[in-house]
């Protein structure tokens, strides 16, 4: 007796997936959980009053008014390119120049924007200010900017947490960011 | 002379019995890359660049705050804080904070980061009174969301 071998019907497998496929390419989306990361002070009435007078010195201006342009250390900017090196230098002045930082524990870089000023604006310096920071870290640990960064994202590893303790000792992240004025909105 | 022969006719075929498994692939590519829609965005949401970016390891202690210019023009043009589906008022968010945190185990109700998606083209007064809230509510773990910049050839 001759057997038939029962085959199936394969041709409409490409088009049963496909169809699966734009499902899942309309119904979903590509996670996007980066970005950068800042802690914020405590709550307005549980901080002290703060008597501490800061130094003019220790502080590294920058401010923004409510139509994007800059103002930092007093002095009207248009070229940021050079920014990022002179916070650099700012932070581990360590009283070589009299003018500049005492230590970077005590240097601070103090970030103010106005209620007018644009989200763009804000996060193009923010990165700047951090990414000195982490250039600073990243060259104590002996890691790449990209590595510490890296490292600090995930530090229940021991190993990164390592790295993070080494980059960041005795380099606190002193970047003020006040309240907004409110010249624009 | 026949040395040039017609060719005989050759049936042109592409072979297709490999396409579900093709298609398959890519299937799974993106069943594993994506994860599902769970809000639908209703301001603009134009994320601006940046390249010193960090990464939020556990999607699980994140809350999303999405700012913007609302999309439909019955909302209006001022910028609106969006929080999972609704729009929501500044004084709100110590609630919205506080709700979000009994949706945590007890031991990582201190460790929820707010996520903010802003608009770029949103103002830092919107901005600043959120955050605000956020140190009331004594949620002090922020991310402003970014794109990476391409690195610059320098």
């Amino acid at each position: 007796m001759a057997r038939s071998t029962p085959e199936i019907p394969n041709a409409s497998m490409a088009d049963i997936a496909f169809l699966l496929l734009t499902f899942f390419l309309v119904t979903t989306t590509m996670p996007n959980n980066k970005g950068l990361s800042i802690a914020l002070p405590p709550p307005p009435e549980a901080a002290p009053p703060d008597n501490v007078k800061i130094q003019e010195k220790n502080m590294f201006k920058i401010q923004i008014n409510s139509s994007d342009a800059l103002l930092i250390e007093g002095e009207p900017r248009e070229d940021i390119s050079t920014l990022k090196e002179e916070i650099k230098a700012f932070v581990l002045n360590n009283g070589r120049d009299p003018a500049s930082s005492d230590n970077p524990e005590k240097a601070i870089v103090s970030f103010k924007t106005d209620r007018g000023t644009s989200h763009k604006r804000f996060i193009q310096l923010l990165d700047i200010i951090q990414g000195a920071y982490y250039d600073i870290y990243a060259d104590q640990a002996g890691v790449t900017n990209a590595e510490f960064r890296e490292a600090a994202s995930d530090l229940t590893v021991p190993k990164n947490k390592e790295i993070y303790e080494k980059g960041r000792a005795g380099i606190p992240l002193n970047i003020s960011i006040a309240d907004p004025t409110k010249v624009g909105n | 002379m026949s040395k040039f022969k017609k060719k005989t006719e050759v049936k042109q075929e592409i072979p297709t019995s490999s396409m579900p498994d093709v298609v398959f692939m890519l299937l799974f590519f993106f069943m594993v890359t994506t994860e599902l829609r769970e809000t639908s965005i209703e301001v603009k949401q134009q994320i601006p660049r940046a390249e010193q970016l960090r990464k939020l390891m556990r999607k699980t202690l994140v809350a999303n705050l999405y700012i913007g210019e609302p999309t439909k023009p019955q909302y209006g043009k001022e910028p609106k804080i969006q929080a999972d589906d609704t729009f929501i008022d500044t004084k709100d968010i110590v609630r919205w904070v506080n709700e979000k945190r009994n949706e945590l185990e007890e031991f990582e109700r201190d460790q929820l980061t707010v996520s903010l998606k802003v608009d770029q083209d949103a103002k830092r007064g919107i901005i600043s009174d959120v955050e605000l809230e956020l140190r009331k509510a004594n949620a002090r773990k922020l991310l402003y969301n970014t794109l990476q910049e391409e690195n610059k050839l320098d």
